[in-house]
């Protein structure tokens, strides 16, 4: 692989270095109708870093991802309300343009979701929408994007063909190419192992590994050891609040909450 | 291990971007929502149409257009009476006889059939919806009322004949074969597929556990069907069946053919008559004037008819695939 | 479950045959009878099929595809200018309810969440997919017939169009349904604007669907005659492409002859019977095998 970076221990030293802040949370408060899910949320995601949101099913977790790009939007009875920035902006307010906000926020999902075009297609489709690209141009961007995502060498020569024709762990990297293809700020992943089979989710894993040298990475996961094999920091949401936040293996060795305890060590009920 | 000091995968994308990539979009939402209300517009413009071209006629003829028996085109006088009332009769034999067949059907289909059968025999009846109008008709005239005149109509009338209340319903004057029980039959031969193929629908929307727990407490087929399955579709099977009716209530070129489009009214549902469908299609093309007021009237009359039966069904079905 | 069912026996062993007789003949009536009907409307599908073949199929020969229409008295004759009129219009027909129904079906299933007018559009185009087809033809009548002093082709594919709306509309709105929202929210997440969303992923996504609700709509209006006895009209002459007079077509060519006093006629129609209902039969069962082979 091209791309290597010295890896310490999960960098828990950034965190006293005190990375740059990429995304800020200040007092946000979710609402599905008047379902309150979530509920004062404040909390920092550093640059170039993987921060991973932990919690039983229902916490808040993934609707709290799904605030980043604001494509919770798409639905009129959900809204947010609080503070929400992006390199300082708050992403939040109306003036944002959310197409260009979510650009700049790539987002994988739960499940594969290969759009019903060829493989080229679907990994050039973001980069169509927001760029001026020659046809070479975009061959190249298209390329570096599948080799990124370590999917390359297996679709080079199909790439005419439908996406939906690939294996559930090559759609899931099919779709990470297309996102980075945009070359995003930030990469939001949303539980994106959880439909794939060991072998691919080690893949994924290794990949999210390689990107943060270029990206600020958010993961929600249900699986407390790929958080902590993955990620820098943790956060742990229990009812639609964040009960503790701080560097992975913090959260993992020594919680200061007990909730937090009894739920990485297995006694949660 | 020694960082490899390569340039980053990002690269400057200033250069290539696009001034104002989505002018399209706001465009785009305004075009489908302009399609929605070209739908809202069309059924208005029919209510309006109607009520427009019919105007003149029921000003002229007042509450006497619907309750009128004369249809004189010589003295421009028009009731509608004989053509609301075989609209009203050859649709309400229609549903006599069409509505038991159409839910049989669909119990077969649903809960007799073998599994292997159960597709071909669907599809058929499918067809048998798709089949136009007019092949109805034909098949109508030509092959079914030859055969009602001589097996049906002839037979019957001779034991009737004289008979009080039965014998002034069913003796034909005239034993063409031609007339409003026809009508009536050949109506519900072309909406038996159609509530059929809803039917069948529902009851297969209807989860399997309820039928086998039922089947478990020991339920004949006949009782899981009269007291589980046809209750839990109740009020949908409704729906279809008044969807039926609007289908029976406004259907012409089948009616127009065999009807006898007859303008008197006939106490005898083996004489011909007419439905305002039959009688505006018989008439339109050489109408004028008055005439083709009344006509339009007559249509006004049939479209708030069948707009509140469709009504109904709508509010009773409730979205049920339907095509 | 009758008394001796319900009252101990003498014996201790359980017995069969305590269904009770007339429950058993219900069960058997039902049976029987809905075997019966189902039987019925088959045996109507193969007897109108059979009719058609048998009594169409004598008519069918090159002439009907090369010839005109006869005029009265006149020996021999084809439908030449009546299918050629029927297929002009049926496609205009298809070409104007296409659009309108496709966007106004993506109104409904993508912009229309929680809207009254989405639910409003919804409910009215129920009702228009029920609406008797010769009130359609009379409303094209009064608004394009009448005061443009004539018949014309534009007045019957305008009346065929506004029958095939609403069934376009339905199936693209719930074909669309059909279509994940994950798909339209991984397009979004790409910054995708909603129009980008619907055109690229939603309206390819549902393609197939959407193609066969198009393909019922030409299956429906195909036989339409209803609407065009007085929009479109008919006449003998061959077509010319003026649409903007009467025009020759096979449902109304079909109702004139098939009840008319001449031999060559009533066979013409019976002919032309036969083609309007194998290429409707053929449409219906193509719409149903593309959907099932999704």
């Amino acid at each position: 692989m091209s791309m290597m970076t010295v890896q310490d221990a999960p960098s828990a030293a950034a965190a006293d270095q005190g990375a740059k802040v990429r995304i800020g949370v200040r007092g946000l408060d979710f609402y599905y109708g008047s379902f309150h899910a979530l509920k004062n949320i404040n909390m920092n995601f550093h640059d170039r870093q993987v921060t991973a949101m932990i919690g039983p099913s229902g916490c808040g977790k993934s609707t709290l991802l799904r605030i980043f790009n604001r494509i919770y939007s798409l639905y009129p009875e959900q809204r947010a309300t609080g503070e929400v920035t992006l390199d300082g902006r708050n992403i939040l307010s109306p003036s944002i343009d959310v197409n260009e906000l979510r650009a700049r926020i790539g987002m994988v999902f739960q499940k594969p979701t290969p759009f019903p075009m060829s493989i080229y297609d679907n990994c050039a489709f973001g980069l169509r929408l927001y760029e001026k690209l020659s046809k070479s141009e975009l061959d190249d961007r298209v390329e570096q994007a599948l080799r990124k995502a370590a999917l390359w060498d297996e679709v080079k020569d199909k790439l005419k063909q439908s996406g939906m024709g690939l294996s559930g762990g090559q759609q899931q990297r099919m779709c990470i190419a297309r996102t980075i293809a945009q070359q995003p700020d930030v990469i939001l992943f949303d539980e994106p192992t959880s439909a794939l089979d060991p072998i691919s989710t080690g893949k994924i894993e290794e990949l999210i590994e390689q990107l943060r040298a270029d990206f600020t990475i958010v993961i929600v996961t249900h699986n407390m050891q790929q958080a902590a094999r993955i990620s820098q920091y943790t956060a742990f949401m229990y009812l639609g609040e964040l009960i503790e936040f701080g560097p992975t293996t913090k959260i993992f060795m020594e919680p200061q909450q007990k909730r937090t305890l009894d739920y990485v060590t297995g006694r949660f009920g | 291990m020694v960082a490899v000091s390569e340039q980053t995968y990002k690269t400057a994308r200033t250069d290539t971007r696009r001034a104002k990539p989505f002018r399209f979009d706001p465009l785009f939402a305004a075009a489908t929502r302009a399609a929605a209300i070209t739908v809202l517009v069309l059924l208005f413009g029919i209510m309006a149409s109607m009520i427009y071209g019919g105007w003149p006629a029921f000003r002229a003829f007042g509450l006497g257009f619907l309750t009128g028996t004369q249809w004189d085109t010589m003295n421009d006088v028009y009731g509608g009476l004989p053509a609301i009332v075989g609209t009203l009769s050859t649709a309400l034999i229609a549903m006599v006889i069409g509505v038991p067949l159409s839910i049989g059907t669909a119990i077969y289909l649903t809960q007799l059939a073998p599994a292997w059968f159960k597709r071909p025999v669907g599809t058929a009846v499918e067809l048998l919806a798709a089949v136009p109008s007019i092949i109805y008709g034909m098949w109508g005239l030509f092959v079914f009322v030859p055969l009602f005149a001589a097996w049906f109509q002839v037979p019957v009338s001779s034991v009737v004949e004289g008979m009080p209340i039965v014998g002034t319903i069913f003796y034909a004057r005239s034993p063409s074969g031609l007339g409003i029980l026809s009508a009536g039959i050949i109506l519900a031969f072309m909406i038996v597929p159609f509530i059929a193929s809803l039917t069948r629908d529902m009851l297969d929307q209807i989860p399997t556990v309820l039928r086998e727990s039922a089947y478990g407490i020991g339920c004949t087929t006949w009782e899981v069907v009269r007291h589980v399955l046809l209750p839990q579709a109740g009020v949908s099977i409704i729906g279809a069946i008044m969807l039926g009716l609007g289908r029976a209530l406004g259907e012409t070129m089948a009616v127009t053919f065999v009807i006898g489009n007859a303008n008197r009214l006939s106490a005898s549902v083996m004489d011909p008559g007419s439905t305002i469908a039959s009688r505006i299609a018989s008439e339109f093309n050489e109408a004028l004037g008055m005439q083709m007021n009344a006509l339009i009237g007559l249509g006004c009359v049939l479209f708030f008819v069948t707009f509140v039966v469709l009504v109904i069904a709508r509010i009773l079905v409730s979205r049920v695939r339907q095509y | 479950m009758s008394d001796a069912a319900i009252t101990p026996s003498a014996e201790a062993e359980v017995k069969w045959g305590r269904v009770r007789q007339s429950r058993r003949i219900q069960d058997r009536i039902l049976r029987v009878g809905c075997t019966t009907a189902t039987a019925l409307a088959v045996f109507v599908l193969f007897w109108i099929l059979g009719m058609l073949l048998w009594k169409g199929g004598q008519g069918i020969s090159l002439d009907l595809f090369t010839k005109i229409t006869p005029g009265p008295g006149s020996q021999g004759g084809g439908l030449l200018n009546a299918i050629v009129g029927s297929i002009v219009l049926t496609f205009l027909g298809i070409a104007i309810a296409t659009p309108i129904g496709v966007m106004a079906g993506t109104f409904l299933a993508e912009y229309g969440k929680g809207s009254k007018l989405a639910e409003l559009v919804r409910f009215i185009n129920d009702i228009l997919l029920s609406a008797p087809s010769i009130l359609i033809g009379l409303f094209v009548y009064v608004v394009l017939v009448m005061p443009f002093q004539g018949y014309s082709g534009w007045a019957g594919s305008v009346a065929l169009a506004i029958i095939a709306l609403p069934v376009i509309v339905r199936t693209t709105e719930d074909m669309l349904r059909l279509v994940p929202n994950g798909l339209r929210e991984a397009a979004a997440a790409l910054g995708a604007p909603a129009s980008i969303v619907i055109r690229q992923v939603s309206w390819r996504a549902a393609k197939a669907g959407i193609v066969t609700g198009i393909l019922l709509a030409l299956a429906r209006i195909a036989g339409e005659t209803a609407p065009l006895l007085f929009t479109a009209l008919n006449n003998n002459f061959w077509f010319n492409w003026n649409l903007t007079g009467g025009i020759s077509n096979l449902p109304v060519t079909i109702y004139a002859f098939a009840s008319a006093p001449y031999d060559n006629w009533q066979q013409l129609a019976w002919a032309g019977a036969l083609l309007i209902t194998g290429a409707i039969l053929v449409l219906s069962i193509a719409a149903r095998a593309l959907i099932n082979r999704k």
